[in-house]
């Protein structure tokens, strides 16, 4: 019972707040929106067993990711709002209709998985470790260390990237 | 009522519409890549639900996967942004037709 509140407290903060990014004219109050959505997505991890991702999502997205975004807000320096010029051949009913259109396809996807459901998988490789820290953390190391080299090259790539991107010549 | 993995779903889904709705109706280049944010943010929330249910860690370490990529993805976008301001002085996206065919 108390779970079942629990998640549906958190699942409408996560949609209202979602919203609320999505749909605020001042950018700023956009992006603080943002960490109140991540917090209530890390609220979310908790409640699956997930503590070590909770973690991970607090101090990445709404330490790092959204500090960035904050920088480049203050930084971009608008003399007028970002919205005001409208391509006139933009159309915005065409969006909200391409959203509808996905949405029609989960719509789909739930509806054949309550018309067929699957056969419940059994879990797999034992992980000789306790703990779910532990268990991400042998996963990593172990059948999914070749990934982890990769994601963290990515990383170094992305690093540099942004560097020659952001800076004035070089 | 216990809450299953459909609940999961069913929010994952509704947060990722969310997000394709923002990516496709703003047209202010930052609110644009938060709604990214939100789209991967759900993908996150159905790798861990299904974990959860099935008791396996796989799932967990994908999304330290999708969160890496995010980083990445968010610098070099910002970065892109930030070197696209410098020489238009706008983040609108339906002025940023440079390279439109």
């Amino acid at each position: 019972m108390i779970e079942a509140i629990a998640f549906y407290f958190i699942a409408a903060c996560i949609l209202g707040f979602a919203v609320l990014v999505v749909s605020t004219k001042d950018t700023v109050h956009s992006v603080l929106f943002l960490v109140l959505d991540f917090l209530f997505v890390s609220a979310l991890y908790v409640m699956l067993g997930a503590q070590f991702l909770a973690a991970i999502q607090v101090l990445v997205y709404a330490g790092g990711i959204v500090v960035l975004y904050l920088f480049v807000v203050m930084l971009v320096n608008l003399k007028r709002p970002a919205e005001a010029h409208q391509d006139p051949h933009r159309r915005s009913k065409l969006g909200f209709g391409l959203a509808g259109a996905v949405l029609a396809e989960f719509g789909v996807i739930v509806a054949y998985g309550y018309a067929r459901p699957s056969q419940a998988i059994a879990a797999t490789a034992s992980i000789p470790v306790a703990g779910n820290t532990e268990q991400v953390g042998w996963l990593l190391y172990t059948s999914y260390l070749i990934p982890f080299e990769i994601a963290s090259m990515l990383l170094l790539v992305a690093m540099i990237g942004a560097i020659v991107l952001a800076k004035r010549e070089l | 009522m216990p809450i299953t993995p459909t609940h999961y779903m069913l929010l994952s889904a509704g947060l990722f519409i969310i997000g394709v709705v923002g990516v496709m109706v703003r047209r202010n280049l930052i609110i644009i890549f938060m709604s990214i944010e939100l789209m991967l943010n759900a993908v996150n929330i159905n790798l861990v639900a299904f974990s959860s249910q099935l008791h396996d860690a796989i799932g967990q370490v994908f999304a330290v996967f999708v969160i890496a990529v995010a980083a990445a993805e968010a610098a070099v976008g910002l970065g892109i942004i930030l070197a696209f301001y410098r020489n238009k002085e706008t983040v609108n996206i339906d002025e940023m037709n440079l390279m439109r065919w």
